[in-house]
């Protein structure tokens, strides 16, 4: 098997007019692993893979997609991908195998493949039983999975999924990711935008940080949470009278100790276990009764706002605002 | 990692790729039959309406009277909407994403529009076939022979065609159905009223006989109304198109065709590519 990338971005640029939508953005996503595509709106996702999915010509720069490139090759890519773009875009007035059967067609497969992949996709993403129904009475997470089923129906060993999850109830969320899990485990390469960061620290080998246009930051989501200072130690006392000796013997191990009284909880810089265990080992000979000692990673919220010095859900509207909250939390 | 059986990709053509489009576009029109009632309830209330609220006032050189002579009217009228049924189509689909569905798909560029084409010709052919049903109905008939007849409706289909283009640079140009529908109605309502559609133009002011006769509309209605002898020749003093209708409609449809059709790919592209 050829080692090649399944995908790479080679400085993509996208101009609009006078906007610049992407302004220089390169990547690699080796074979059979999951790129996450990070960033808030507008940050210039869902152009880079209009671009590597052959919808939007480059300004400059170029893409490969299996090996092929994007603009010299346009058929030879739309061959070896398939897209889920962030509108469920299945239609409506179609039964849900219809769909299906609709882009097999195009694809140019057989009537008795299409039949026979289509039933299994329906089953694999349980919508078996609605596969004979119109499209218009499906709920947004079904169209969602049908959504996906379609641009899996020549099995692609390719796959861009540009939000895949935004407007997903969290069950729905935890499903898809599940299927996307499986896809991965079979041998797709798949590429998703999100700006959802648990999404993407679920489900992507590496994630690529775009603001602006630009990347700002790359690697696996512990890198990222690494990069973006240290970790927190956090000590839980199971009785509030002794938070002051907790803090006292604290101070004597560390420099910067906070107190959370509410909480009965004590939080300290910590350089990973090494610290941990020095402080483990000093309450330990102590009479202190604790709850908890562990150590706390940064979230990716707090690596986006530390690359960023802003929120990943920049300027919400009132209803992604009310999702973004859910979610990210 | 375990390799999935990859099933082989074949290229299928541009017409085969097309006629699934049509197809599908076909089980839209199934699912939703109402799509059809601007080329059946509509026109044939049109007939009605006119033929006999306004039928008697207005006098006409056709053997059977004003409503033989209004039939080919309607029909023009009719055909010039199919710009209208291409370009909501075209915006629906874009609006949704179906577009650039297909375009992310190993397929022919053109066959998303040949495909939207094919199918918005059937659906106005649909409305011939009504138009030309309750015509009979109502006392129309075809009174020359065959040939000619013939060439009537080729002369519509091809009126339909051009039409097409008109639909599909309207159809990228415009960011919404709504914007489609205000767009259409306020220009082809009197497009295809400022003609010989409704009313003969003899008594029409002359400034406004000279825009109406000039209208290719005109042209077509007056060629099929020939051809299918619901009228005699244009008087002497209808202006010029008028006197040979057949050729100057076939002018105007290639015209038409090679203005509009790179405006409206060049439209199609940039509202599809960036």
């Amino acid at each position: 098997m050829d080692t090649a990338p399944a995908i790479e971005a080679d400085n993509l640029v996208k101009h609009f007019g006078e906007t610049v939508a992407v302004d220089g953005v390169s990547f690699t996503v080796p074979q059979g692993s999951v790129l996450g595509l990070l960033g808030p709106n507008g940050a210039g996702k869902t152009t880079t893979v209009r671009m590597m999915t052959t919808l939007t010509r480059p300004t400059s720069g170029t893409a490969r997609v299996a090996g092929h490139d994007v603009v010299r090759e346009p058929a030879a890519v739309r061959r070896s991908m398939g897209l889920t773009g962030q509108a469920a875009t299945v239609d409506e007035l179609l039964t849900g195998r219809e769909n299906l059967r609709l882009v097999g067609a195009l694809y140019g497969l057989s009537a008795a493949y299409i039949k026979r992949a289509g039933d299994e996709l329906l089953e694999r993403f349980s919508l078996a039983d609605a596969g004979d129904r119109v499209v218009k009475t499906y709920s947004g997470g079904m169209r969602r999975r049908l959504d996906l089923a379609v641009s899996l129906i020549a099995t692609p060993p390719v796959l861009f999924l540009d939000e895949p999850t935004t407007g997903l109830d969290p069950r729905s969320r935890v499903e898809l990711w599940e299927v996307l899990r499986e896809l991965v485990r079979d041998g797709t390469t798949l590429l998703l935008t999100t700006q959802y960061l648990e999404e993407a620290d679920q489900l992507a080998d590496r994630i690529v940080v775009v603001d602006r246009g630009t990347v700002i930051a790359e690697g696996t989501a512990l890198e990222l949470k690494d990069r973006s200072g240290r970790a927190a130690l956090v000590v839980t006392v199971s009785h509030g009278d002794d938070l002051p000796r907790a803090e006292a013997l604290l101070r004597t191990l560390v420099d910067e100790v906070h107190v959370d009284p509410a909480a009965r909880q004590l939080t300290a810089p910590a350089n990973g276990l090494r610290d941990m265990t020095r402080i483990a080992a000093a309450f330990d000979d102590t009479d202190l009764e604790l709850d908890d000692l562990g150590l706390k990673r940064p979230s990716l919220d707090d690596v986006f706002l530390h690359l960023t010095g802003h929120k990943a859900e920049d300027e919400p509207t009132a209803e992604t605002a009310d999702r973004g909250e859910e979610l990210v939390r | 990692m375990t390799t999935l059986d990859r099933p082989e990709i074949v290229d299928t053509g541009l017409l085969r790729q097309s006629m699934t489009i049509v197809r599908r576009n076909l089980i839209h029109i199934k699912r939703m039959p109402e799509m059809l009632m601007d080329v059946t309830i509509q026109p044939v209330m049109f007939v009605l309406l006119f033929a006999y609220v306004f039928g008697g006032s207005i006098a006409t050189a056709a053997p059977a009277g004003y409503r033989e002579w209004l039939l080919p009217g309607i029909m023009g009228q009719t055909i010039a909407f199919a710009s209208f049924i291409v370009a909501v189509g075209l915006t629906a689909d874009i609006d949704k994403g179906v577009v650039d569905r297909m375009r992310s798909l190993p397929i022919h560029p053109a066959a998303v529009l040949v495909g939207r084409s094919i199918s918005s010709l059937m659906h106005s052919s649909i409305g011939i076939v009504v138009m030309s049903l309750t015509g009979l109905v109502v006392g129309w008939r075809i009174r020359d022979g065959l040939a000619d007849a013939v060439l009537a409706y080729l002369l519509l289909l091809m009126w339909g065609f051009a039409m097409i283009w008109i639909g599909i640079w309207v159809g990228s140009a415009m960011r919404s159905v709504e914007a489609v529908n205000g767009l259409m109605f306020t220009t082809m309502f009197p497009i295809t009223f400022l003609a010989n559609t409704f009313a003969p133009t003899e008594h029409m002011p002359t400034w406004l006989r000279t825009v109406a006769e000039w209208n290719p509309i005109s042209s077509l209605v007056q060629a099929v109304r020939e051809l299918w002898g619901n009228t005699g020749p244009a008087p002497d003093a209808a202006a010029l198109p008028l006197h040979h209708p057949v050729v100057t409609t076939v002018i105007w449809t290639v015209a038409i065709t090679a203005v509009v059709a790179p405006l409206a790919l060049r439209s199609f592209q940039r509202r599809t590519q960036d």
